[in-house]
C-alpha cells in the first residue's frame, strides 16, 4: 500500500490520516492484507460461500407501526435543528 | 449509418408497506419531519435492525409477476458513502444475492407491436432522508421520514432501443406493480424514480460509452432527458469528440442537464455482507403460497375486460394498464351499467379534467358512484349529453352530492313533453320563413342536414334542455305537412 492509497481510503472513511502516520498505517493494513492472502489460498473449490459466521436465518417481524414519535427527544441533543428538520453543513450532491 | 440509442434502467419502486424496512416506523408521506424518523432510522448508537416481512412478500410478488426466479437466500450488503440524509453512513442493499433474479417483461408500442426486454435483477433496499438547501442561513435542512422506506430496484438489461421504448417500459412497470398492490404509484410523492442509461453506437458496432442520467421521477421528464442526452451525445461524436462517463443531473423545470459527477470521482462503495443481518431464507411452500394469492394482472384484465365488458383491444388496454383506473371503471359499470359509456366518460371528460388539474384518479372529485348517476339519466332520457357534462362539471366543483341532486336543484331535466316542444316548433318555424323555404325548394336528400338549424334553434330556445331525438321527430313532421 503506498501513500496515495491510504489517502485515498482515509478520504472514504472521512478519517484524517497524519502524512507521519501513513507509514505506519500502511504497514498495518499491509499485514492485514497478507492475512487475507494466506485465507485465499485455502482450498474452497467444495464449500459453499458463506453470508455470516451464525449458521442461522434472519427472522421477521410483521408490518406494523409501533415506534412513536420522539423528535423532540432527538433533537434536544442534535447540534442544530430548526423546523423540525436536522440542520447540518451544507453538502450538494445528488447521492 | 444512423446512430443507435442503448437505454438501460434502474427503477426505484417505493413499497407501500406500512412500516419501514427495518424499524417499525410508519412510512406515511407527507407527515410533519422527523417525526416518523427513530432511533434505528437516525443510527442511533447500539441500534439494531429489524427486518420486516413484508417487503420481502411484495418483492416475491414482482418476481412472480416477471417470470424471474425468486432468491430462495437473499443477502444484505452495506453501500458505504457519506452523505446527511444518511445517518448510517451506508444503504443497506442487496448485491450477489438479489431477492428477484433475472426476469422478463413485455412491452407493447405505439404501432402495436411488442417486445420483450430483459430484467437483470431486482433487490430490495433501503431508502435516504431527504435534503433541502434553500433557506436554512447556509447550512442543508435534513428530513428523515423517508430513511428505511423499503425500495425494489429493478435493473433491466441495455434493451431498450428509444426514449419511445423507455417510457412503455417504465410505464408497463407502473402498471404492474400498481396492479400486484405493492406501490401506491404515486409518481409526484417520488413513489417510482428513475436512473437512465444512455449510449449510442452504429449498429454492428459495440455499444458506445454510457452516461447515467439520475432520479427522474415523470414519465414526461424521463422522455425529455433521454431524448437531450441522445442528440447531445450523437452531436458530440458526429463532431469528433469523445463521451466520457459521467453522472447526469436533468432538470425537469428548467429543461437543461448538466454533468453531476465524472468517472475519476465515482464513488467506490466498497460493499461487503451486513454483519447485522442474517441472510434471509424462503422455501418453495412460502413461494407457492404467494403465487397461489396473485392478484390479477394487467394482460389477464385487459382481456376479462374484453370478454366481459366488451370493450374493444385499445379501450381495455388503457382501462386495465391502472390498477386504481380499473377499479374505478369496475365500479362505474356497477352503477351505470353501461361499460362502454362508462369507458368513453373515464378516457375523455374524466381524464381531460384529472389531466388539467395533475390529480390521480385516486383523487377524483367525481367518484365512480356519481358518474354513474350521470350517466344513467343521460341513459333514461332525463337529461341529454350536452347537459350531463354541465352536471359533471358541477359535480367536479362540489355543487352538489349527486347527479340527480344538481339536476333537480339547477333545473337541467330534458324537455321531452311533447305539448311543449311542439310550440317551440311552432315558433321557430313561424320565425324562419326564409329557412322554410330553403327547405322547401331543397333536394329531399340535403333535407335531413337543414334539420340542424331549426334544431339548434330550438335547443337555444330551451337552453339545451330540448331532447334531441324529440325535436327531430316533431320538426320533420311539421316541416314535411308544409311541402
Amino acid at each position: 500500500m503506498d501513500s496515495s492509497e491510504i489517502q485515498k481510503l482515509a478520504n472514504l472513511a472521512m478519517i484524517e490520516i497524519d502524512d507521519s502516520q501513513v507509514s505506519e498505517v500502511a504497514a498495518r493494513i499491509s499485514d492485514v492484507l497478507a492475512l487475507v492472502d494466506q485465507l485465499q489460498a485455502a482450498d474452497t473449490d467444495n464449500v459453499t460461500p458463506m453470508a455470516h459466521p451464525l449458521d442461522t436465518v434472519q427472522r421477521l417481524r410483521s408490518d406494523e407501526v409501533n415506534e412513536p414519535n420522539r423528535r423532540e427527544a432527538f433533537q434536544a441533543i442534535a447540534p442544530e435543528s430548526e423546523n423540525g428538520l436536522y440542520l447540518v453543513p451544507k453538502v450538494i450532491d445528488a447521492g | 449509418m444512423t446512430w443507435e440509442t442503448v437505454i438501460g434502467l434502474e427503477v426505484h419502486v417505493q413499497l407501500a408497506t406500512k412500516s419501514k424496512l427495518f424499524s417499525a416506523t410508519s412510512t406515511a408521506f407527507g407527515s410533519e419531519p422527523n417525526t416518523q424518523a427513530s432511533a434505528i432510522d437516525l443510527a442511533m448508537p447500539g441500534t439494531l435492525p429489524v427486518a420486516n416481512e413484508e417487503p420481502f412478500r411484495y418483492a416475491i410478488m414482482f418476481g412472480l409477476a416477471i417470470g424471474a426466479e425468486i432468491g430462495k437466500e437473499s443477502v444484505f450488503e452495506r453501500k458505504n458513502y457519506f452523505y446527511p440524509d444518511l445517518p448510517k453512513g451506508y444503504q443497506t442493499t442487496q448485491l450477489a444475492k438479489p431477492i428477484v433474479g433475472a426476469g422478463e417483461v413485455e412491452i407493447t408500442l405505439e404501432d402495436g407491436s411488442t417486445k420483450s426486454i430483459r430484467i437483470h435483477h431486482a433487490h430490495l433496499e433501503e431508502d435516504a432522508g431527504k435534503s433541502m438547501h434553500e433557506d436554512f442561513h447556509g447550512m442543508s435542512g435534513i428530513d428523515l421520514n423517508r430513511a428505511g422506506t423499503p425500495l425494489i430496484e429493478i435493473v433491466s438489461e441495455p434493451d431498450l432501443r428509444s426514449a419511445e421504448e423507455a417510457v412503455a417500459f417504465a410505464k408497463k412497470l407502473h402498471s404492474l406493480v400498481t396492479s400486484l398492490g405493492i406501490c401506491d404509484g404515486e409518481m409526484s410523492q417520488g413513489s417510482m424514480r428513475f436512473d437512465v442509461n444512455i449510449s449510442v453506437h452504429k449498429p454492428g458496432t459495440p455499444f458506445g460509452t454510457r452516461t447515467e442520467t439520475k432520479n427522474l421521477n415523470s414519465f414526461k421528464f424521463m422522455e425529455e432527458a433521454i431524448e437531450m442526452e441522445v442528440d447531445r451525445q450523437i452531436e458530440e461524436l458526429e463532431s469528433g469528440g469523445v463521451i466520457d462517463q459521467e453522472t447526469r443531473l436533468y432538470d425537469g423545470d428548467k429543461r437543461t442537464a448538466k454533468t453531476m459527477r465524472k468517472k475519476a470521482d465515482e464513488n467506490d462503495y466498497r460493499y461487503f455482507p451486513c454483519p447485522d443481518l442474517l441472510p434471509v431464507v424462503f422455501d418453495d411452500a412460502y413461494v407457492d403460497a404467494i403465487k397461489a394469492a396473485m392478484p390479477e394482472l394487467p394482460e389477464a384484465r385487459a382481456a376479462r375486460f374484453k370478454e366481459e365488458y366488451q370493450l374493444s383491444d385499445y379501450d381495455a388496454d388503457i382501462l386495465s394498464a391502472d390498477a386504481a383506473t380499473s377499479a374505478y371503471f369496475e365500479q362505474l359499470v356497477k352503477t351505470s351499467n353501461d361499460a362502454k359509456q362508462s369507458a368513453n366518460w373515464i378516457m375523455g371528460e374524466l381524464s381531460a379534467k384529472l389531466n388539467a388539474e395533475e390529480k390521480s384518479i385516486k383523487d377524483s372529485p367525481v367518484t365512480a358512484e356519481q358518474l354513474g348517476g350521470v350517466i344513467s339519466r343521460t341513459q333514461d332520457g332525463t337529461i341529454s349529453s350536452k347537459i350531463a357534462k354541465q352536471v359533471f362539471e358541477a359535480l367536479w366543483d362540489g355543487k352538489g352530492t349527486s347527479a340527480d341532486e344538481i339536476i333537480e336543484s339547477q333545473g337541467l331535466k330534458q324537455v321531452s313533453d311533447t305539448g311543449a316542444l311542439e310550440k317551440m316548433a311552432d315558433e321557430v318555424i313561424a320565425n324562419s320563413a326564409k329557412q322554410v323555404e330553403n327547405y322547401r325548394n331543397a333536394d329531399p336528400d340535403k333535407r335531413p342536414k337543414m334539420l340542424g338549424y331549426f334544431v339548434g334553434q330550438i335547443m337555444k330556445a330551451s337552453k339545451g334542455q330540448a331532447n334531441p331525438q324529440a325535436i327531430n321527430k316533431i320538426l320533420i313532421e311539421k316541416l314535411n305537412a308544409l311541402l
